[in-house]
């Protein structure tokens, strides 16, 4: 289907707003991506029409709210390729997923001694979950390092995993670097040595064409709110044969089978780990944001975010005083549309503050992401990251006001 | 001239800036010109952390006065900081006291004090009362 970026910005209500009395350019869809007006629909029709508990009762509301949070499962099962639906679990975002994995996994499998393995690149939601678990269990977490251009050094990769290595948990894409880590070729090497997988694909899932099946990972993690969806969402895709082996992780409401002082035992799959009244109007969210996210891949749109990206690798690329984390080495389709870099002698939040003030919102600071900042030795960067609703005017207009920024300071 | 009237000058000042751009143009340049710290002095202990940005503020008392120096990384800051130290150094813990600080917001610099922006700046705020506090508490 042929479609323009316009037509795409005008589902967005939220693009057309103004701040500070200029066109808002927003530059920051890595943190949380905006929401399309059939997102926000959804969301308020649940709320205004079928608001009411879900899985409980046998009312004429508790279905239609049911009905529309299981449509979201089937469509994330379709959008991931995932054997069973079952296999999708529903949760509050990719940090609580991988809380999620790293507690239950860890008393499943984890004893002291063993290993687990993360990489340098990964966001804070990945390391301190591995960190607490392996604190927990008395186990060792071991680190992938990134290269200059922020490649993971793969040639490490073998002599890390051990025979107590357990599991590895792995970046699709950083959220600072934005490169598209080869996670198929680390997940066979992995199941070569019988470790399981873990990918956080937070940006991943967002940028790329996610296939579980032929991914073969053990677990797929991703949150609703940096793909168009509500917040508060999020999915933790797990193999059946991890996720009936590990125990429960919150107990509560309708994760349970039968409950007896004398003992419980808990609901199948997926309701065994979700606990507790569910967020369901945002999760219903997550199926509008997947069709959205079909119409656009059918669309010529993203040919063009891509020439929007080789336009804006190619301007801080030639300019001399800007340094750029996260460098492909073969073509440019290796990186996202986001960019991380530094300018020399000059501070990453006084250029937020007047790019800002110009009407692009990008995000500064550490990221989430210290040991990365550490590796670059770095106190932090300023980071753009584009969607399919963003167009070359803005990137021209970035350009442009982040060379008069950077005058205003140097 | 008495610190009400030094924050009324700044305040003053401000107003002549319409544009967002022409207010931190002011600021980059006072940030600029205002003397570096000693790499030495850039002590844990004299750190503020900030957000972002770091600040680190020092300062020694001479007869009865409390003479502040500052330095952050950032120059926008940097340019807020060298606004207070102008406005507070070589003042007396009671006049210190006696200011409420609103000038900050007065010259529409509030969302620079925001929690999620430039916490550096509540906390060196805090700071400077707390030192004036400190130090008239001897007296
Ligand atoms: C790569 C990556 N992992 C994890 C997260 C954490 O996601 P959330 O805060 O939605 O749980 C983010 C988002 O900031 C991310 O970009």
């Amino acid at each position: 289907m042929y479609m323009l970026v316009n037509d795409i910005r005008n589902m967005f209500p939220i693009l057309s707003r103004k701040v500070y009395g200029k066109n808002l350019v927003y530059f920051d869809n890595a943190a949380t991506s905006q929401r399309p007006q059939s997102v926000i629909d959804e969301w308020n029709r649940i709320s205004a029409e079928s608001n009411a508990n879900i899985h409980r009762a046998v009312h004429c509301l508790a279905d239609e709210a049911t009905q529309a949070y299981e449509a979201s499962r089937d469509a994330v099962r379709d959008f991931l390729n995932a054997e069973f639906r079952e296999e999708i679990i529903f949760t509050s975002g990719t940090t609580a997923s991988v809380n999620l994995v790293a507690f239950c996994f860890g008393e499943a499998f984890v004893k002291e001694g063993d290993e687990v393995v993360v990489t340098e690149a990964e966001h804070h939601s990945n390391i301190v979950p591995w960190q607490m678990m392996c604190q927990r269990k008395g186990a060792v977490l071991k680190v992938l390092p990134v290269d200059d251009d922020g490649h993971l050094m793969l040639d490490e990769l073998d002599s890390l995993l051990t025979e107590k290595t357990r599991i590895m948990a792995v970046t699709h894409i950083s959220n600072v670097l934005g490169l598209v880590n080869p996670i198929k070729e680390i997940i066979d090497r992995c199941h070569s040595k019988g470790v399981a997988v873990l990918v956080d694909g937070a940006q991943g899932a967002v940028h790329c064409k996610v296939d579980v099946r032929e991914l073969d990972c053990d677990f797929y993690v991703f949150s609703g709110h940096k793909l168009y969806a509500a917040t508060g969402t999020g999915v933790l895709y797990g193999k059946k044969k991890w996720l009936e082996s590990m125990p429960p992780y919150m107990g509560g409401g309708e994760m349970v089978g039968t409950v007896r002082f004398s003992g419980t035992t808990y609901a199948p799959l997926p309701m065994k780990y979700e606990a507790g009244t569910q967020n369901f109007a945002s999760a219903a969210t997550l199926k509008s944001a997947i069709d959205f996210i079909n119409l656009l891949n059918n669309s010529e749109l993203n040919k063009s975010i891509d020439e929007i990206r080789d336009y804006i690798l190619h301007c801080l690329n030639k300019d001399q005083r800007i340094r750029l984390y996260g460098v492909p080495r073969g073509t440019s389709d290796e990186k996202i549309p986001l960019f991380s870099f530094t300018v020399d002698g000059v501070h990453h939040e006084d250029l937020a503050l007047i790019l800002d003030k110009m009407g692009i919102a990008v995000r500064s600071g550490q990221m989430c992401a210290e040991p990365l900042m550490d590796r670059f030795g770095v106190t932090g960067m300023l980071r753009i990251s584009l969607a399919p609703y963003n167009t070359i005017e803005e990137a021209e207009y970035f350009v442009k006001c982040l060379n008069k920024a950077i005058d205003m300071l140097i | 001239m008495s610190l009400q009237e030094a924050e009324n000058a700044i305040i003053e000042e401000f107003s002549m800036y319409e544009e967002w751009l022409d207010k931190y143009e002011y600021l980059i340049e006072l940030g600029k010109s205002l003397k570096d710290f000693p790499e030495s002095s850039k002590t844990d202990e004299k750190l503020i952390k900030g957000c972002q940005s770091r600040v680190w503020l020092d300062y020694k008392i001479e007869g009865g006065k409390i003479i502040f120096n500052a330095d952050s990384d950032a120059i926008i800051t940097k340019g807020i900081i060298s606004l207070l130290i102008g406005l507070y150094s070589g003042r007396t813990p009671q006049e210190i006291l006696s200011s409420d600080f609103s000038v900050v917001e007065k010259i529409g610099l509030k969302e620079n004090l925001s929690p999620t922006r430039a916490n550096g700046l509540v906390s060196m705020i805090a700071k400077i009362r707390e030192i004036a506090y400190g130090i008239e508490g001897l007296d």
